[in-house]
């Protein structure tokens, strides 16, 4: 199930609002929370006891961590302590407690995501070398969410060892916000703050009601017309065995990228929008990211909360580890600026862009995709120099617009290399597809029809053509800052009414679904 | 407070850091530029700034971040 289908928009949805409706607000958590774990079980059955023991470990550790911290300061009300002993006693108790726990927790993941590529890697090693051994891989089921909850999971225990925030002694908090069923599935990765509107049980209201469901059919718009349009394409190139060369393979990953980004922000749309029903305000995960000026900028646009994640506890506390901390200074003084924090910044960033890849799946093209998107930024942060003398010599204004296309042609071709390589099925066929787009590269498929032998028709590449116009146009209003729903808000009923029942009609009329079409898999449900 | 500018002018020259209130939101400091701040003070001021501080609202400022030294001073 997806939260772009029948069953969730119009059954699970419509019901859960009801009834959370009808509840008392003191009480309306208990009417999420059952719905979330229903949900889970809908999707995964008796796995959702993973969900509950993540659940029940947060719980205990943060209570043991705050009794911890209790006796420390205890201790040091006594007379005649060492404090700075007493602090390193418990802080070192605390530590092992949270090293524990993140072993746990991490290796749960790896159990469900990368034993099998784990022990298929360890089968090779052992054929290379000469020895008769081979481990039997099974391949687990993994519970829905895996990969989120268990970041959001790793980010309390982190937050609380760090005192961030306090141990959560009310469990069905800490429950339902590692269960919240419209995000349970794909996102968007959230931090517990034990304030959030998840558990004040607020009204579901007019306001609230309409910009939910807006932004919904928004992701709609998005996922049913655009993207679940484009998959065909994406199927015939990207097919093993498949043999297409030139234009049309670039073409193809064109289109991946473009479906990727529909699909996955659709149904962050919809995610945030079902929130909002709630009265809860989701992180958003997307900001105009092929706005960007390069493409460090991008991954701040680009699934936000993943690499928010990533910055905040593996960037930073691998840059700024002691023994990083001091080669910065010490380096920076012989080479200056731009390279001081370079060493330090890079051994973080590879850190962070193998786990990034890694987290998407257990696949050497995933962790091709990392170390590619390490380089692009490394070598962004070298060039950057050398990039701006260069123009100021030659007197171009990086500001102005044709620079600007340029640079976001550049950046879009290079996410594109990156997403053939994350869509190909293997890492020797991702190379394979790379080394094709330069067979037989001509200019000339874009007319001479090749392109309408993909499973698409002239009918198809008008509607995709015009519904990205319409994001098009979107986009650059939110970038200039507009509040686009606000706005719409202010207009007369009938105007207002004329736009949603035009979009609605607009998604019934042209949405890819029926015979001829096959709606895409949620792909981020499956990392 | 002028030892903390003379750090800022020194790694990342013109920026208003006087008047601008949105050093990382704005993206005049990357996380490169973060990182040999983090380190240049602990250096001069000789205080551990723990990652958990390293927040976008703790280096909006100049004064945010005076306020975060001065806070970890007196925790010491």
């Amino acid at each position: 199930m997806s939260y772009l289908s029948n069953t969730y928009l119009f059954l699970i949805l419509p019901v859960v609002i009801v009834v959370y409706s009808l509840f008392p607000k003191k009480c309306r958590w208990v009417c999420l929370l059952v719905a979330s774990y229903l949900f889970f079980y809908m999707i995964s059955g008796k796995l959702l006891a993973c969900l509950l023991f993540t659940t029940l470990h947060c719980f205990v550790y943060g209570l043991l961590v705050k009794k911890y911290d209790d006796q420390c300061s205890e201790a040091l009300l006594e007379e005649n302590v060492d404090k700075k002993e007493v602090k390193k006693k418990y802080k070192h108790k605390k530590k092992v407690a949270l090293i524990i726990s993140i072993f746990i927790q991490v290796g749960l993941l790896f159990v469900y995501k990368y034993m099998p590529f784990f022990l298929g890697n360890v089968n090779t090693i052992a054929k290379w070398v000469g020895l008769d051994v081979e481990l039997k891989i099974h391949k687990l089921i993994a519970p829905i969410g895996l990969s989120f909850y268990t970041l959001e999971a790793l980010a309390y225990m982190v937050d609380v060892y760090q005192g961030k925030i306090e141990g959560e002694k009310k469990i069905h908090k800490l429950a339902l916000f590692l269960a919240f069923f419209p995000q349970i599935m794909e996102g968007p990765i959230d931090r517990y703050d034990g304030e959030s509107a998840l558990f004040q049980g607020n009204p579901i209201t007019y306001e609230g009601l309409c910009y939910g469901c807006q932004r919904i059919l928004y992701g709609l718009l998005k996922k049913i017309v655009i993207a679940d349009r484009l998959n065909s394409v994406v199927k015939c190139i990207f097919a093993v065995g498949a043999t297409y060369t030139g234009f049309t393979v670039f073409f193809g990953a064109v289109c991946y990228t473009v479906m990727l980004y529909m699909e996955f922000s659709g149904t962050m749309d919809v995610i945030v929008g079902s929130a909002e029903i709630f009265g809860i305000k989701l992180p958003e995960n997307f900001r105009q990211p092929f706005f960007s000026k390069n493409i460090s900028e991008f991954w701040s646009r680009w699934h936000i909360t993943l690499g928010a994640w990533l910055k905040d506890y593996i960037f930073y506390p691998v840059s700024l580890s002691k023994g990083m901390k001091g080669l910065t200074v010490k380096i920076r003084k012989k080479l200056g600026n731009q390279f001081g924090p370079l060493v330090a910044g890079s051994v973080a960033l590879l850190c962070v862009w193998l786990l990034n890849g890694l987290w998407h799946g257990a696949g050497w093209n995933y962790i091709f995709f990392g170390i590619y998107h390490f380089a692009l930024i490394l070598f962004g942060n070298v060039l950057e120099p050398v990039v701006k003398k260069l123009a100021d010599r030659l007197k171009i204004d990086r500001t102005k617009l044709p620079y600007r296309i340029l640079q976001a042609l550049k950046l879009f071709i290079l996410v594109v290399i990156g997403e053939l390589f994350f869509r190909a099925e293997t890492l020797s066929e991702g190379f394979r597809l790379f080394s094709a787009i330069f067979e037989n590269f001509t200019l000339k498929t874009i007319w001479d029809g090749s392109l309408m032998n993909l499973g698409l028709d002239i009918h198809d590449f008008t509607i995709i053509g015009i519904t990205l116009v319409i994001v098009f146009v979107m986009s650059v209003l939110k970038e200039k800052g507009m509040a686009i729903r606000e706005t719409v808000a202010k207009k007369p009923l009938p105007v207002r009414w004329v736009l949603y029942l035009a979009l609605i009609l607009f998604i019934v009329i042209f949405g890819a679904y029926g015979p001829g079409y096959k709606a895409i898999d949620p792909i981020y449900a499956n990392y | 407070m002028e030892k903390l500018l003379e750090i800022l002018e020194e790694l990342k020259p013109d920026v208003d850091y006087k008047n601008i209130e949105d050093l990382v939101d704005g993206h005049y400091l990357d996380s490169l530029t973060i990182l040999s701040l983090v380190a240049e003070i602990e250096d001069v001021f000789e205080v551990e700034i723990p990652t958990v501080d390293i927040v976008p609202a703790n280096f909006n400022s100049v004064e945010a971040l005076w306020n975060l030294i001065t806070k970890l001073q007196k925790d010491e």
